[in-house]
């Protein structure tokens, strides 16, 4: 049996309400919730970044799976907002997690999608025999360009999961892949803020990857969305995901666990495997899980898992999802936050 | 500017080993080559708790130039559950949210970011426990 065998989240404290954003740009604030399915999505604090909710995640996967970090052999990142243009994330988050040296690190990029891709590598050393243990994240910091209609949804926070075959939680039955050359959403080399294509992100991108990923893996496991008791897609904003779930026959039971877009934002890397993480906090014994991530690009990556019945005596060893979404929020002005996500230009020191 | 010291200092400012002396038990934080009970020197690296409470604590309102954009934070002395003290930031809380004897667990957090084209410095702070 190979699969999850420790699982961890980080949501930061601080948020913004959609209604400030709003009316920060003069827009319709209602107008704006309603279209996206969204409240408000959260901001990272000022010494947050991706290396910092990639420890943070990291040291409630490793409290859940109760391993020694030494024997785990690789630490795959995904990101989309790595804090270097040069130096990997992974070598800073192994040192802090007491991994390695003796293991393989690389930092991995496929816009939003970019924290599946390191399960996946993760998950297959593990399937191979290559290792005995091996991480991947996802986690993101992102950042919409001021009045864009991504200022609103792209947040902070992220996942990480030990892949392993002893000890193991949530069984990894089957993975599905599905990519093409999309041009929906990019960003060139040196642009702080990323551009995207308006309405061609929507069908062309997102509904055609994520439906024709979940479709395959349907097809190829021989289960039918009836079967799951949780159905996690990647979340944009609150619309997609419930959209593409109700296209494929999931229920709006199965969908909900996961979806923690309208709290959340956005959080890129993160989101998919967040939502996975939430349906792991409270899934039974059992229980099938699906996942699809997406990432601009663009390409999807899909998941079916199972509960064990080690799932229960580990679920309560780290903060659950749901539960740091909860806890002592802060909300930020618009002022206060763009001063926090480093939008205004200050003189150097 | 990045140092030899920042550097040989990442045990301690990232994962908290602390030097436990062989002879006498006293742990040092940060680790110390030579022991200041017994002066023993022998030293096994151990790991320090996370868990702790506030000793004392200030809130800063007039930061060195490399922590302006964090400002106000406070500043927190801690006691570690095995009695080890060390001085760091409360992340992420109000002023008003620390008070003598606050919960914390120590985290992981990005310590400077200035100049911007330097080496990132991570290190340890204090969060409040919920
Ligand atoms: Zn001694």
């Amino acid at each position: 049996m190979i699969g999850i065998v420790g699982y961890g989240s980080y949501v930061p404290r601080y948020r913004i309400k959609a209604d400030d954003i709003a009316n920060q740009w003069g827009a319709d604030a209602e107008s704006f919730k309603k279209g996206l399915l969204l409240e408000e999505k959260t901001v990272p604090g000022p010494d947050e970044d991706t290396i910092t909710i990639s420890v943070a995640a990291g040291r409630d996967a490793l409290k859940r799976a109760g391993i020694d970090p030494k024997e785990i052999g690789s630490c795959y990142i995904g990101s989309e907002s790595h804090p270097y243009a040069v130096k990997p994330s992974g070598t800073i988050v192994i040192e802090a997690l007491g991994i390695g040296p003796e293991v393989h690190v690389a930092d991995f990029e496929f816009a939003c999608k970019a924290g599946t891709e390191a399960m996946y590598v993760a998950y297959s050393h593990v399937k191979s025999g290559e290792m005995k243990y091996a991480l991947g994240i996802g986690a993101d910091t992102s950042q919409g360009a001021p009045g864009d209609a991504l200022e609103y949804t792209a947040s902070a926070g992220g996942s990480a999961f030990i892949m392993g075959k002893e000890k193991v939680a949530a069984e990894i039955l089957h993975t599905y892949s599905y990519t093409s050359d999309t041009p929906d959403f990019w960003r060139r080399e040196g642009e702080f803020y990323p551009r995207h294509a308006g309405r061609f992100t929507g069908e062309p991108a997102y509904f055609e990857h994520v439906l024709s990923s979940a479709r395959g893996i349907l097809e190829l496991s021989g289960l039918k969305p009836e079967d799951f008791r949780f159905a996690v897609f990647h979340m944009p904003n609150g619309k997609f995901p419930l959209r593409a779930g109700k296209a494929l026959g999931f229920k709006k039971e199965q969908l909900e666990q996961g979806w923690v877009v309208n709290l959340m934002g956005n959080t890129y890397s993160g989101s998919s495997p967040t939502g996975l993480a939430s349906c792991l906090d409270v899934a039974k014994p059992g229980d099938l899980m699906l996942i699809t991530s997406f990432g601009s690009g663009a390409g999807s990556d899909s998941f079916i898992l199972r509960a064990t019945d080690r799932l229960p005596e580990i679920q309560g060893l780290a903060p659950k999802v749901r539960d740091q979404l909860a806890d002592r929020r802060i909300h930020l002005d618009y002022g206060k936050y763009v001063a926090y996500r480093g939008k205004i230009r200050m003189n150097e020191i | 500017m990045i140092t030899p010291r920042y550097h040989r200092e990442i045990p301690q400012r990232y994962r908290l080993e602390g030097g436990k002396c062989t002879q006498c038990g006293e742990v040092h934080f940060p680790p110390r080559a030579v022991c200041r009970k017994c002066g023993g020197r022998e030293m096994e690296t151990v790991d320090l708790p996370r868990r702790g409470k506030v000793l004392t604590h200030t809130t800063i309102w007039i930061p060195p130039a490399q922590f302006e954009s964090q400002k106000p934070y406070v500043v927190a002395v801690v006691e570690l559950e095995n009695g080890v003290r060390l001085t760091c930031m409360v992340a992420d809380a109000p002023p008003d949210e620390v008070k003598i004897g606050t919960e914390v667990e120590i985290i992981f957090r990005k310590l400077q970011s200035d100049p911007r084209w330097e080496v990132l410095q991570y290190g340890y702070k204090a969060k409040v426990v919920g």
